[in-house]
């Protein structure tokens, strides 16, 4: 594999900072890890020597799994440090954190964090590349990667699709960087929820299309991704009720039929079945649900080869 | 002592003119277009204007209580050293200003080792829990000039209307920092594009508009004196233009930061532009700067908000909010509007001396004989360093650390005493 971009040592806050042809070479990449990760003997040398750090400060089981697994099939030594956002605010800080464990001989560190900006913050105490796995409601570009690699092998290309995002959009990071990428790469991005739950001026920052309306949202649609939807958003008097969430906004069979009948259907999961996708969905064949869980090992495998600067 | 000032503009009648002026003991003897006395201080000003004395109606000392972020010597030096001669400090301070005590206490402690004066805000209500009214009157015996609970906001509509009446009933006047809670929730930067685009909590313009007009509206039945706090909206300031129109005793204020700085600023998550209320979109800002254009805006006031640097090193959710000012008032004010030929140097020294003067009923804010000889010498093209090494305040939380700035304090002189001296980092008295 050639590595023509120069990828090595940059951090990933989020996808804005990587051109389109910066992210179609990951995808390019990714491509080649599934094929490793399609053999019997899942593991390569290639960051044999290399520390990465996973920094989870908010609780993540797939997403860190996820990580740990791309490293060490790039025979990385994987350390993780975890603690809770609270009892961190009580003890040491994140600059101590950090500094802290750069000491001890970081290569790269893998954040997830509930306040935004926290990987900025990271990077200001060390000259090692950092990951963005989820900052608040801000940012996810690994998860975007995955979502848009996920599209990108079923269709061949982005460019022209129109692709639909539904649900909770205000508290999303997922949509957040999905919407940079997805528009890099030349698709049409719609995103759908009640006003309650629509952070103001997306079309304006994204040139995505804002739609209240879920047929409108799905009319036409080349892919769709429902977004997880939490009951304490009923508690902040965002919606009132599942029930009518469900009834107004979810994906089901009956919903799908605005949308292409080939359509492919998303969620980042953890999913609410019957909530905002039903198990009809989920399950169809259309969906490429656990596709999306598996490219998701691919392209963070992709990603640490690429910055750690991996020999093939 | 008489020091005398010559060779310099003077800035009188809203114009500079080159006059040399005469200080003896605290006040302006004399100001002519050359004097020719002895003096036991000579300044050539030559090349420098000569404006009145900065004043400032909005700072936090921190004193008493958070000494770790600023007391009461380094603010009034720091307050000195950007060309302040006296400064109002709002009552957060732990405890809560609601006392005569603490009155006395800041008042003593300032008379004693303060660079400049400082005049007192009360609590308008205990605590400023927003439940029962502070003892005003007794608290004006002790000197305040104001009440307010800044930093929060009487929610209650029915206690901010007894405040109102009370305090018309002592008068004094009521400083309001407005903000609806419920409509500012746990924002962080403005809402609207920054909070969408960088998933950070907004707080609209929507939560200070509905306080201000609510206010407007007490006020005008109750005729107290209102004055509104660090305004930043567009919004804002036409609900005060219009009360204006209908007679309502209102003032208001705009801080250095929401005119030279929009929500932009947040990108990259620096903490020192986390502030209340947030920096606002460039429609905003415009707003502020055509405010004091027309007069809507009666005032710049700092909002001098010091905080340590280890309590701003934090992510952004949970640093404090506030902006350090002082020390970069005029200079970022001069940097980004008075040069670039935005807004007239006379507008910004009338908004900083002559007319917060008149709102404390001082006898200063104006180079006049025999007013008050608070003056500062400014070289308006003199470049300053803002870093931790140069800055005097205890804290270094400015959206400005590491940069630079044109427009040089020289000299501070606050009732014919040189509190600062550009020259030497330490004034000998």
């Amino acid at each position: 594999m050639q590595n023509e971009f120069n990828f090595v040592n940059r951090n990933m806050f989020d996808l804005d900072d990587y051109s389109a042809d910066e992210i179609l070479h990951i995808l390019e990449s990714t491509k080649a890890m599934k094929e490793i990760n399609s053999r019997s003997y899942k593991k390569i040398p290639t960051l044999r020597g290399k520390t990465v750090c996973t920094l989870f400060f908010e609780n993540s089981t797939r997403t860190l799994m996820s990580f740990e697994l791309a490293a060490h099939r790039l025979s990385a030594d994987v350390v993780s440090f975890s603690a809770n956002t609270s009892s961190l605010n009580k003890g040491e800080s994140l600059q101590d954190t950090v500094l802290t464990l750069n000491a001890m001989g970081i290569d790269a560190y893998i954040i997830r964090h509930s306040y935004p900006g926290s990987p900025q913050m990271v990077h200001k105490y060390t000259n090692k590349p950092v990951l963005n796995s989820g900052d608040g409601r801000h940012a996810h570009p690994t998860q975007a990667l995955l979502d848009i690699y996920s599209i990108w092998e079923k269709r061949g290309s982005l460019d022209g699709l129109k692709i639909t995002i539904v649900g909770d959009i205000a508290n999303s990071r997922v949509v957040r960087s999905n919407l940079i990428g997805m528009k890099k790469l030349g698709a049409d991005v719609t995103i759908c929820a009640p006003r309650t739950l629509m952070p103001s001026k997306m079309e304006e920052i994204y040139g995505c299309k804002v739609e209240y309306d879920l047929q409108r949202a799905l009319t036409g649609a080349d892919a769709v991704m429902g977004l997880r939807m939490q009951l304490e958003r009923q508690r902040d008097g965002l919606f009132p009720s599942l029930e009518e969430y469900t009834n107004y906004y979810s994906l089901s069979k009956k919903t799908l039929k605005w949308a292409k009948p080939d359509a492919l259907i998303m969620h980042p999961g953890p999913m609410n079945r019957g909530i905002e996708i039903l198990p009809e969905i989920a399950d169809s064949k259309h969906s490429v649900i656990l596709d999306q869980v598996a490219n998701g090992v691919a392209v963070r495998m992709a990603l640490l080869f690429l910055i750690l600067g991996g020999q093939s | 002592m008489r020091i005398l000032i010559t060779n310099g503009k003077a800035f009188i009648n809203n114009e500079l003119v080159q006059k040399d002026i005469l200080i003896e003991d605290k006040k302006i003897v004399k100001i002519a277009d050359v004097i020719e006395e002895s003096a036991d201080t000579v300044i050539d000003a030559e090349g420098k204007v000569v404006l009145p004395g900065f004043v400032d109606l909005h700072a936090h000392l921190r004193d008493p209580g958070q000494n770790h972020k600023e007391d009461i010597v380094t603010g009034t030096a720091a307050a000195a050293k950007g060309g302040f001669t006296t400064i109002c400090a709002m009552p957060n301070t732990f405890p809560i200003v609601d006392s005569i005590a603490t009155v006395e206490y800041i008042q003593r402690k300032a008379a004693d080792l303060g660079k400049c004066k400082v005049k007192v805000i009360g609590a308008m209500t205990k605590g400023s829990q927003g439940i029962e009214i502070s003892e005003y009157a007794t608290m004006k015996e002790g000197g305040i000039v104001a009440v307010s609970d800044d930093g929060g906001c009487v929610q209650n509509a029915k206690i901010a209307q007894n405040c109102m009446k009370y305090a018309y009933n002592f008068g004094l006047p009521v400083i309001i920092h407005a903000e609806d809670y419920n409509l500012a929730g746990t924002g962080l930067v403005n809402a609207g594009r920054i909070s969408s685009q960088l998933g950070l909590g907004g707080i609209p313009g929507l939560a200070e508009e509905i306080i201000i007009s609510r206010d407007i509206m007490l006020a005008e039945d109750i005729g107290v004196r209102l004055h509104i706090a660090h305004i930043s909206t567009a919004k804002g300031i036409e609900l005060v233009r219009n009360a204006k129109a209908q007679g309502v005793a209102i003032t208001t204020e705009v801080t250095p930061h929401h005119i030279t700085m929009n929500e932009d600023a947040v990108y990259g998550f620096d903490t020192n532009t986390k502030v209340k209320p947030p920096l606002r979109h460039e429609k905003d800002r415009l707003a502020c700067i055509a405010g004091l254009k027309d007069g809507t805006i009666d005032y710049i006031a700092t909002d001098h908000a010091p905080h340590s640097d280890y309590e701003k090193e934090k992510e952004y959710d949970i640093a404090p909010f506030g902006i350090n000012g002082f020390e970069t008032a005029f200079a970022s004010i001069n940097t980004f509007l008075i040069k670039p030929g935005v807004i007239d140097l006379a507008i910004i020294v009338n908004a900083m001396s002559d007319k917060p003067a008149q709102f404390l009923g001082l006898n200063c804010g104006k180079l006049k004989e025999g007013y008050l000889a608070d003056l500062n010498i400014i070289d308006l093209e003199g470049v300053i360093e803002i870093n931790s090494e140069t800055m005097l305040s205890k804290s270094i939380n400015t959206p400005y650390i590491n940069k630079s700035l044109t427009g040089k304090v020289e000299y501070t002189i606050c009732e014919g005493r040189i509190t600062w001296q550009a020259e030497q980092l330490a004034i000998s008295n």
